[in-house]
């Protein structure tokens, strides 16, 4: 559905985006992931239109955004990291105005219009002016507005950014519940966002590709480590003496109060291990799984060093 | 046409919805009122002079005295309140965000530029269509002619049209709304009076000199002359304006 190839854009010298190539198929959520300055807005504004690039294609649907730009805007729902709302509209009279630009013919204009508010859950704040709606509500706007043409793909740079946390997990949800009909790319440099609302993931950094393809294929790229991390109220140095005498056990390291255990693949030894910390008497305090591996390959490539 | 008249339709409403169309429409019409109050005292005492005399009696024409000052009045007022009017129109675009909305969308820059360009066109309509109302006092107390009057009207708007088109430029180069005003003021005022220079030129360039100035076919359509030269000269220069805008727009998307 959507579909980047050999994407390079420079700014005189510098260069923002390298060599991107990726796909998108129909009805997925892909993350475009990577720290500030990664290329993450260069490469959305790319495809829809918005700047050219140097070199490379870009498609959406099978429209090639150089070629055929006007088809292509189409079939396409832009939410721009900067909103893009006027501020002395009200919220029904600005998605009317959207409606009319994307070319929504008239007699469909209202019930578009009515979808898009009922479905971004604007219908308390659709006769106010957008200047006095909070942010989470002018957020819920510009997705509104991206919506409104009912696109087939839409493009969402940084939905979440600058909402509190209970904001993000509503626009979270309202994005997971577009999935199937819209495919979707959204770009953030938060990696639980792309852990809990994509299918796949692209991780740029400084405008070169690091990886991309699905959470499993990425994760299972890797070697994957199983454990646990343990936290004990006393005596840690014996605690971790007695959890390596447990069967299967490969490494135990305290680490900051915390004991993380690692184990070989395809066991599963947190009964085990909680067991002796009670039966021993250390004071079971926590268990969690070890962190996923795609957040150690991310914090790879922020940092700098990327494998892959 | 439908997607122009959906930018302009927005543009109308921005200007109406806040106090810009009406600030600019009243102070418009407060100054014009002034000006024309103060010529019709100064047109009645010298009408009352020149009736003593049978010659000068003759000489009394009211579009003449009154009409053409008037006009060129009202010229001056709309080289200080156009750029006012125009510089919001790319630069706040720009400023708030929304011009990626723009240009994403199906809509041409052709299209966009079209819709704004008729709806500050709207509002020129508005103000020169209220001042309209001045003639009825000439018409109750004199007969002026008709034809003339429409034609310094022409004049007016077409002046006013390139007036626009070259704030739409500027303001399409800056996100900055008073930067784009002043350097629309600065530049129409040196078109205004480019003219001047004319005097010690010698040649070839009198003649461009005089027929780039506004003042030059500006003169002629006060005096109710209507001339294609001068028709084509305002119109030319609106699209000038215009295409450079276009220009400045798909360059800044190309670089």
């Amino acid at each position: 559905m959507i579909a980047v190839e050999h994407l390079t854009k420079k700014y005189g010298d510098l260069v923002a985006v390298s060599d991107l190539s990726f796909k998108v198929e129909k009805g997925k959520i892909w993350g475009l992931l990577g720290p500030n300055a990664a290329g993450k807005t260069t490469t959305m504004r790319i495809l829809t239109g918005f700047l050219p690039a140097t070199e490379g294609k870009a498609s959406v649907g099978n429209f090639d955004v150089f070629e055929q730009p006007n088809e292509a805007k189409k079939i396409l729902g832009y939410l721009p990291e900067v909103l893009p709302l006027y501020p002395d509209m009200t919220v029904t009279e600005y998605l009317n105005f959207v409606a009319d630009i994307k070319k929504i013919p008239a007699p469909k204009r209202k019930e578009s219009v009515a979808k898009a508010v009922k479905v971004a859950g604007l219908e308390q704040v659709k006769g106010r002016l957008i200047k006095n709606i909070s942010r989470g509500f002018k957020q819920r706007v510009g997705i509104a507005q991206a919506l409104v043409h009912d696109p087939l793909v839409l493009i969402l740079d940084e939905p979440t950014i600058g909402l509190d946390p209970a904001q993000i997990i509503e626009i979270r949800s309202l994005i997971k519940s577009l999935k199937g009909e819209h495919t979707i790319i959204l770009s953030t440099h938060i990696l639980a966002e792309v852990t809990q609302t994509c299918d796949g993931v692209v991780i740029i950094n400084e405008g070169r590709l690091m990886a991309s393809g699905s959470l499993e294929e990425l994760t299972a790229s890797f070697h994957r480590k199983e454990g646990a991390v343990v936290k004990v109220r006393r005596d840690i140095q014996d605690a971790a003496a007695e959890i390596r005498k447990i069967d299967g056990v490969e490494k135990v390291n305290p680490e900051d109060g915390d004991l993380k255990v690692e184990w070989k693949p395809g066991l599963d030894l947190r009964d085990d291990i909680a067991r002796l910390i009670v039966e021993k008497r250390f004071g079971l305090l926590e268990m969690r799984p070890l962190a996923m591996n795609i957040e150690d390959l991310y914090l790879k490539i922020v940092s700098g060093g990327a494998e892959q | 046409m439908k997607n122009v008249w959906v930018i302009a339709k927005k543009e109308l409403r921005a200007y109406f919805t806040s106090p810009i169309a009406y600030v600019i429409i009243t102070v418009f019409l407060v100054l014009v009122g002034f000006f024309f109050y103060n010529i019709m005292l100064w047109f009645n005492a010298q009408a009352m002079q020149m009736a003593q005399n049978q010659y000068y009696y003759q000489q009394i024409n009211i579009n003449q005295m009154v009409y053409q000052p008037l006009f060129n009045n009202i010229s001056i007022i709309l080289l200080l309140m156009l750029p006012l009017l125009t510089m919001r129109l790319f630069s706040e675009e720009k400023k708030i965000g929304t011009e990626e909305l723009l240009y994403t969308s199906p809509l041409s820059v052709d299209q966009i530029i079209l819709g704004k360009f008729l709806a500050s066109l709207a509002v020129l309509l508005a103000m020169l269509g209220l001042t309209a109302c001045l003639s009825i006092f000439t018409f109750i107390y004199g007969n002026p002619e008709v034809a003339s009057i429409l034609i310094g009207y022409l004049g007016l708007f077409l002046l006013g049209a390139a007036f626009i088109a070259i704030g739409i430029f500027f303001s399409s180069l800056t996100e900055n709304q008073i930067v784009s005003a002043i350097l629309t003021f600065g530049a129409l005022l040196l078109f205004w009076v480019l003219n001047w220079a004319s005097s010690s030129a010698a040649g070839l360039w009198k003649g461009v000199l005089n027929y780039v100035s506004f003042l030059q076919h500006f003169d002629n359509m006060t005096q109710g002359i209507l001339d294609t030269t001068d028709v084509v000269y305002y119109l030319s220069f609106a699209f000038f304006g215009l295409f450079l805008t276009h220009s400045v727009i798909q360059s800044r998307r190309w670089r």
